[in-house]
């Protein structure tokens, strides 16, 4: 008798497949259910924002940010506005600095709720993610509250942020924050403890510190494997030095330890925006310097100067000295980086984005060897994963 | 011709006029099952549920059937046509004909079959031909995955179910359902589960899994098969397996109140002015609400947990527990006649 040769079964998972997260196209290598291989096929968001920023003022090209990571869009605008600030020497004032933290922080929340929930609904538990949109749908209010906008927010600027707070909006905020706990402990207590949930989460892609450094992960990604590299403590931005939290850390790097991690970030998050709240200095929201912040109302009305500034601002936009710069910040993702080259002129000459999730993605492969399908749908929750970034 | 009316026609007409009065209730039961469990998911998860059609989305059901029925029935070009109809068809059959023997009240029961627990037991393992079928059928990979995650699943928690069966039935002494049931007739403290609790434990874990509900529902996990054996059905090939699992749901939940929850027994004695009938019913809804609440709460489980939760666990312990009833009977000689 011949010998026998078995083909490994090839799947096709995604791009419209439930789990996917997006548009996430994974071809699996199996035998039996069984991963052999798991092979990401990326670019099918593809919208070539790093060309497009290229042909917009730098001013224009802040939403463009909003659309990377859509589940925390301020968070990416922060890294935008830091890197131009670098560049052009611009102090933000202290109440813009505590705005944008704070705001920071809400994008952080919105970001954990939607990740941690959907991947409960990954592993079956579809109940958190209902109860998760609750308090989303909530934070999205704040967000409109402060800009207008529920999703592509446009609010953090060079310099500062796009308007004040309207009144009444922090003691909400506060508000909001004192019965969030109630959301977070039905959530702890529906699916930390539950033996089902572990069984399907822990020891499941494992990343070891040395693999998570080797492979590029930020964020909660690789505080989950244990080492406690936060961009918010090692080298803080915006006055993150004056708020007291803790990184948490995990220790196993498996998709339980990046729960967690997530998990009690959160808290931590938390406990920032009520320092944010309670501590918020009064003040200009952006730097008082026509050149870069266009301004006020009331000022153009009386000041030909003004309305000159005003004009320009919003035609040309300002023109950023020759240079690079590298900003970062720790996004709810990871490490989101603006690589920002100016020639000068009032557009960025080049602007290189650095998505947390492209160099998470690369991990799936090696995380999900010998496991089996199920797993690899909760690497791909673990992970947090979002597409607008990953694609560009 | 008085011969054949009363030999032939009459019992004809009796016996269709019975199977209706099963079959429509069923269906419409059916229907509603799938309301409240939007329903009351929807409570746990904070939200309205079905709230437009019809007062409080009562409508909803039929709008939903309607829709299906009207629908386009696609038959994917690399599919097995045949395998590919007969699959849902069988499954629905097969849901359906398991009620003869359930017993809805004293003498209430299509079919009063002796050997009825063998029977019910026998048209419940024929359920996985419709799964594996339709997997087989639809020629996609995970219609396939989704196949032999059921056949497996399946035949794994029958095992554990058919030994949960035999130590009622030792207790019992009778393989009919309505002895069973008369069995327990004396209030709360007669039915089954106090005397089996581990046993009944086991068994609403076994149904979750033999009727493939979360959180066992493996053979159409979303998350990861997008739909398993079913992906491909639509309109009324995709109703008639909805229909059937949603009939062995409520089939499963009849048995396990026959089985240990005292069938239509009332549970205290001076309860039993209320109709027999009405006490089945609220039983098996209280069997269904555990079903739905389950489904709300816990994640999935993985294959390979699942195959070891049925093999290494509960197939011991239901084992075990067949032989400690079997010796417990023999030893105070109390095995029933």
């Amino acid at each position: 008798m011949s010998e026998q040769k078995i083909k490994n079964m090839t799947m096709n998972f995604g791009p419209q497949h439930p789990a996917a997260h997006g548009v996430l196209r994974l071809v699996l290598e199996m035998d039996g259910e069984v991963i052999e291989r798991a092979d990401a096929h990326i670019g099918l968001l593809h919208r070539g924002t790093e060309k497009l920023i290229e042909y917009k003022t730098y001013i224009q090209a802040t939403p463009y940010f909003d659309r990377l990571d859509y589940v925390a869009p301020m968070n990416q605008e922060h890294a935008y506005c830091l890197a131009i600030e670098k560049l052009m020497g611009v102090e933000v004032p202290k109440r813009a600095q505590y705005i944008r933290v704070l705001y920071a922080e809400i994008g952080r929340i919105l970001n954990h709720i939607l990740n941690m929930t959907a991947f409960a609904l990954d592993v079956g538990a579809m109940t958190p993610l209902l109860w998760g949109f609750e308090e989303r749908e909530k934070l999205m209010e704040f967000y409109e509250r402060a800009c207008g906008a529920r999703l592509h927010a446009n609010y953090f600027r060079p310099g500062g942020v796009a308007v004040d707070l309207p009144a009444g909006l922090l003691e909400d905020i506060d508000a909001w924050a004192d019965q969030f706990d109630i959301f977070l402990n039905d959530f702890d207590r529906v699916l930390t403890g539950n033996r089902i949930f572990k069984q399907r989460t822990v020891d499941i892609g494992t990343v070891t510190a040395e693999e998570a450094l080797d492979w590029g992960f930020t964020g909660p990604n690789i505080r989950a494997s244990g080492l406690a590299w936060d961009l918010r403590k090692s080298q803080p931005y915006d006055s993150y030095e004056d708020f007291d939290f803790d990184i948490p850390v995990g220790k196993n790097g498996d998709c339980y330890d990046r729960f967690l991690v997530r998990f009690e970030e959160m808290w931590q998050s938390l406990k920032i925006i009520k320092q944010a709240v309670k501590n918020m200095p009064d003040g200009p929201v952006i730097v008082q310097n026509n050149k870069v912040a266009p301004p006020s109302r009331a000022q153009m009305k009386r000041s030909m100067e003004a309305l000159i500034h005003h004009f320009k601002l919003f035609t040309e936009g300002f023109h950023v000295p020759a240079g690079e710069c590298y900003a970062a910040v720790e996004a709810p993702k990871g490490e989101f980086g603006v690589y920002l080259v100016s020639d000068g002129s009032n557009r960025p000459y080049r602007c290189k984005i650095r998505a947390p999730g492209f160099p998470h993605l690369q991990g799936i492969d090696f995380m999900s060897k010998g496991h089996m399908l199920a797993d690899v749908v909760a690497n791909i929750g673990s992970l947090d994963i979002v597409f607008g970034e990953i694609d560009r | 011709m008085e011969l054949l009316w009363d030999g032939y026609i009459e019992p004809l007409v009796w016996i269709v006029a019975k199977i209706l009065a099963i079959v429509v209730p069923l269906l419409v039961a059916v229907a509603y099952l799938t309301y409240a469990e939007r329903k009351v998911i929807g409570a746990i998860q904070l939200r309205k549920g079905p709230n437009v059609v019809g007062p409080f989305g009562l409508l909803q059901p039929l709008a939903d059937g309607l829709k299906l029925f009207l629908k386009e029935t696609i038959i994917p070009t690399s599919a097995n046509k045949g395998v590919f109809i007969i699959a849902p068809m069988l499954t629905f059959i097969l849901a359906i004909i398991a009620w003869a023997v359930i017993p809805f009240d004293e003498g209430m029961v299509l079919a009063d079959l002796n050997v009825g627990i063998l029977y019910l037991f026998a048209i419940s393992s024929l359920g996985v031909y419709g799964i594996v079928m339709a997997g087989w059928a639809s020629n996609s990979k995970y219609a396939f995955l989704g196949a032999l995650r059921s056949g497996a699943q399946m035949v794994s928690y029958e095992i554990s179910i058919g030994l949960i069966i035999i130590s009622v039935l030792l207790t019992t002494g009778s393989l009919n359902l309505s002895d069973i049931v008369r069995g327990q007739i004396g209030g709360v403290w007669e039915w089954n589960f106090v005397y089996h609790f581990p046993m009944f434990i086991v068994f609403i874990v076994s149904i979750l899994a033999e009727t493939n509900r979360a959180p066992f529902d493996l053979p159409e996990a979303e998350a990861e098969l997008v739909s398993g054996y079913n992906v491909d059905y639509s309109a009324m090939t995709f109703a008639l397996f909805f229909l059937g699992e949603y009939a062995n749901m409520i089939l499963m939940s009849g048995l396990c109140a026959v089985l240990f929850l005292g069938g239509w027994t009332a549970p205290l004695p001076f309860l039993d002015f209320i109709p027999g009938a009405i006490w089945f019913i609220l039983k098996i809804c209280f069997v269904l609400f555990i079903f739905l609440w389950v489904r709300a709460t816990f994640p999935r489980y993985r294959y390979d947990q699942l195959m070891r939760l049925g093999w290494k666990i509960f197939l011991p312990l239901s084992f075990a527990w067949v032989m400690l009833v079997a010796t417990f009977l023999v030893v105070f000689d109390k095995v029933p006649a």
